[in-house]
C-alpha cells in the first residue's frame, strides 16, 4: 500500500493573516514539501496541471525533475496530467526522460481537467474531452510500446513511421492511473488497458465513488486483467490533524471557511460527516482513513491533499510530521489486510519483474472476446500477458 | 397498487406565507378534482425555506445532502408537481430558481406541472409566463394551460380565484396516469452505467469513434 500527497499548487491568501505568497515562494514551497514528503518516509508526490492563475504548476515534469534530483526514494507522479489538451507525442517523450532521470520513480495520472477556456487556449474544445482522452492516451500507449508508430487520428498530425524517445526505461513505460470523478468512459479507459483507476472522491459523498470504482472493477475483470479485486485502485483524502481533536478543528476551520471549492457553504461538520475530509487528532485519521478499504474495497494507493486553502508552509510540514506517524500504522493495518493475490501500490522495480517474469497484467486485452474487439485495430498488442 | 403522488413546492418565506395558502389551496384542490373522478392522490406540501442552506451548499460543493436529497427524490419520483413562487424583481424567487438549478438534469421531463404565484400587485400576473412557463418548458415538463396568480387583492375575492384553482388542479389531475395503470412503465431511460455496468460503451467502440 502506497501513501503520498498530491498537491493542486494553488496561491491562494492565508484567510488568517491576509498574507498572498508570491509564485516563487508558492513554486519552492512545492520542491520544499516534496522533500520533506519523502523524509517523513511517504511513498509518493504528485502535482497538478494547470494553466491558469491562481495555480502554478503549468510544467509538471520540469518540477518532478528537479525534484527527483532532489530525492533519492519517493515516487514522483502527478494529479492530473492533461491528455486532452497536451501533446500525446510530448507527453510520452516527457514523462520517458523523467523516467530516465528518477530512475524509473515515475508513474503518471490522467485527467482531462474541468476547465472550459483552458481548451481553446491549446486549440481543443471541452466538449471533445472524452475523446481526446481516448486517442490521446491510444497514441501514448502505442508510443511507449512500439518503437516505430504510423498513426492517423482526428485530433492531431498523422505520424509517420514515428519514434518517441527516449524509449521508455527498461522497456517498461510508467505505470497510468486515470482520474475521473464522474466519467464511465474513463473508468472503462483505465479497466481496458488495464491501468489504475484514481477516484479523487474528496468533495464528494461516498456513494457517488463507490459505483464508479465498482464498475471500474467489474470492467477491469471483463477484459481479462485479474479479478476484480485485483484492479488498481487509488483514492484522494484531505486531512488535517493536530494532537488532539479540538485544536484540528480550531486551527483549520478558517482555513476550511475560505477555502475556494467549499468555503462558504456547508459547516466544517457537515462536510466532514459527508465527505473524506477528517479534521481531528491523528488516530481519528487513522480511523477514518481505514474506512475507505470497507467502501471501496482493498486498494494501493492514498494521496492526502495537503497543502491548500492558504496554509502555510510551516503548517504543511507539521502536517506531513504527523502523517509521517500514522501512515506506518495504516500502511501496516491496510497490507495485513489485503488478501493473497491483490496486487500492492505499482513499482517500477515490481512491476519490471513481472514484465521480466511474462506476468504483468497491463497492456491492450489480446482475448477480448466481445463484438467490438475487431475495432481495436492491430499494433495494439499487449507487452505481455 | 400505489396512488399518484403530488409534491406541492412552494417558495414563500414568511410563516405563514401567501405562498404557502396558495400552495395549500391547490393541494386541497388536487385531491378534490381527483375525487371527483373517482381517484385519490396523495399531496406533499414542501417549505423551499425548509431547504435553503443545503440549497446553498449543494451550489456549491456540487452535491446535495440530507433532507435535500430525500426531497429531490420525492420530486423525481412524483406523478406531478405544482411549483408555487413569490413574484420578486418581476420574476420567480432567488429560493425557488435555486431548486431547479440544482436538482439532477431531467428530473421533471414529462412530469405534469401546474405553475402558480403570488404577488403584491396583479401587474406581475405575466410573470408566470414570461418566466415560469419557459423555465418549465426548458426542463421538459409538461405544463397546464392554466397557470394560477394571486395578487393581494385575490384574497379579498376568493371567488375568481377559486376557479382558477379548481380548473388548474382539474387540469393537472387530467394528466395523471390512471391509478389502474398504476406501475406502468417509466419513460425509457437510458441505462446509467453506474447502475448497470453492462450499460456501458465498450472501450473498443469508443476508440472507434476516435477512429473515424
Amino acid at each position: 500500500m502506497q501513501f503520498g500527497i498530491f498537491t493542486v499548487g494553488d496561491v491562494t491568501t492565508d484567510p488568517t493573516t491576509g498574507r498572498t505568497p508570491t509564485e516563487a515562494e508558492r513554486i519552492k514551497a512545492m520542491v520544499t514539501i516534496a522533500q520533506h514528503a519523502e523524509e517523513v518516509g511517504l511513498d509518493v508526490f504528485a502535482t497538478g496541471e494547470h494553466h491558469n492563475p491562481p495555480f502554478v504548476p503549468s510544467s509538471p515534469t520540469t518540477m518532478l525533475g528537479y525534484v527527483a534530483a532532489k530525492t533519492e526514494r519517493i515516487i514522483l507522479s502527478t494529479s492530473t496530467t492533461l491528455i486532452t489538451t497536451n501533446d500525446p507525442v510530448k507527453i510520452a517523450e516527457d514523462f520517458a526522460m523523467l523516467q530516465h532521470l528518477a530512475e524509473g520513480r515515475v508513474d503518471l495520472m490522467m485527467g482531462r481537467g474541468n476547465t472550459g477556456p483552458v481548451y481553446p487556449w491549446f486549440g481543443k474544445d471541452i466538449r471533445d474531452g472524452i475523446a481526446l482522452a481516448v486517442e490521446n492516451y491510444d497514441l501514448v500507449h502505442r508510443l511507449w510500446r512500439e518503437d516505430v508508430v504510423s498513426w492517423e487520428g482526428q485530433f492531431r498530425t498523422p505520424l509517420q513511421g514515428f519514434t518517441s524517445t527516449p524509449r521508455p526505461l527498461d522497456g517498461l513505460p510508467p505505470f497510468v492511473w486515470h482520474g475521473s470523478i464522474r466519467s464511465p468512459e474513463i473508468a472503462e479507459q483505465a479497466a481496458f488497458y488495464g491501468d489504475g483507476f484514481f477516484a479523487n472522491h474528496i468533495f464528494w459523498p461516498t456513494y457517488h465513488f463507490q459505483r464508479l470504482i465498482n464498475l471500474y472493477r467489474q470492467r477491469f475483470e471483463h477484459y481479462g486483467h485479474g479479478r476484480a479485486d485485483q484492479a488498481v485502485v487509488g483514492l484522494g483524502g484531505q486531512v488535517y490533524m493536530a494532537r488532539s481533536s479540538q485544536d484540528a478543528v480550531a486551527q483549520f476551520r478558517p482555513y476550511f471557511d475560505h477555502a475556494p471549492v467549499y468555503g462558504y457553504g456547508p459547516s466544517l461538520e457537515e462536510f466532514t460527516s459527508q465527505t473524506p475530509l477528517t479534521v481531528g487528532s491523528p488516530q481519528e485519521v487513522i480511523e477514518k482513513t481505514l474506512t475507505f478499504r470497507q467502501h471501496f474495497g482493498d486498494y494501493q494507493r492514498q494521496l492526502f491533499l495537503a497543502d491548500h486553502a492558504g496554509l502555510p508552509l510551516k503548517t504543511v510540514l507539521d502536517q506531513l510530521d504527523l502523517l509521517g506517524e500514522i501512515v506506518p500504522v495504516l500502511r501496516r493495518e491496510m497490507d495485513a489486510l489485503r488478501p493473497a493475490g491483490v496486487p500492492d501500490g505499482p513499482t517500477h522495480a515490481a512491476r519490471l519483474a513481472a514484465l521480466r517474469a511474462g506476468t504483468l497484467r497491463e497492456g491492450v486485452p489480446a482475448d477480448d472476446t466481445s463484438d467490438d474487439a475487431a475495432l481495436v485495430g492491430a499494433g495494439n498488442a499487449a507487452v505481455t500477458r | 397498487m400505489s396512488r399518484p403522488t403530488v409534491v406541492v413546492l412552494t417558495a414563500g418565506l414568511s410563516q405563514p406565507s401567501s405562498t404557502r395558502l396558495l400552495g395549500d389551496r391547490l393541494a386541497a384542490a388536487v385531491q378534490t378534482a381527483a375525487g371527483s373522478r373517482g381517484a385519490a392522490v396523495d399531496v406533499e406540501v414542501v417549505e423551499l425555506r425548509e431547504h435553503a442552506r443545503d440549497l446553498t451548499n449543494q451550489l456549491l460543493t456540487g452535491f446535495a445532502t440530507g433532507a435535500l436529497a430525500d426531497l429531490q427524490e420525492r420530486v423525481q419520483r412524483a406523478d406531478a408537481l405544482v411549483a408555487v413562487t413569490p413574484i420578486f424583481s418581476a420574476s420567480y424567487s432567488g429560493l425557488f430558481k435555486m431548486f431547479f438549478d440544482v436538482l439532477p438534469p431531467d428530473s421533471l421531463v414529462g412530469k405534469p406541472t401546474l405553475i402558480a404565484a403570488t404577488a403584491g400587485s396583479v401587474r406581475h400576473s405575466l410573470a408566470l409566463e414570461h418566466a415560469l412557463r419557459p423555465l418549465f418548458a426548458y426542463l421538459r415538463a409538461v405544463v397546464v394551460p392554466t397557470a394560477v396568480f394571486a395578487a393581494t387583492e385575490d384574497w379579498a375575492d376568493a371567488g375568481a380565484l377559486d376557479e382558477r384553482v379548481a380548473r388548474a388542479a382539474d387540469e393537472l389531475v387530467g394528466l395523471l396516469r390512471p391509478t389502474a395503470q398504476s406501475g406502468s412503465p417509466e419513460p425509457a431511460r437510458t441505462p446509467d452505467p453506474l447502475d448497470d455496468p453492462d450499460a456501458v460503451v465498450p472501450f473498443a467502440r469508443l476508440l472507434a469513434r476516435s477512429r473515424g
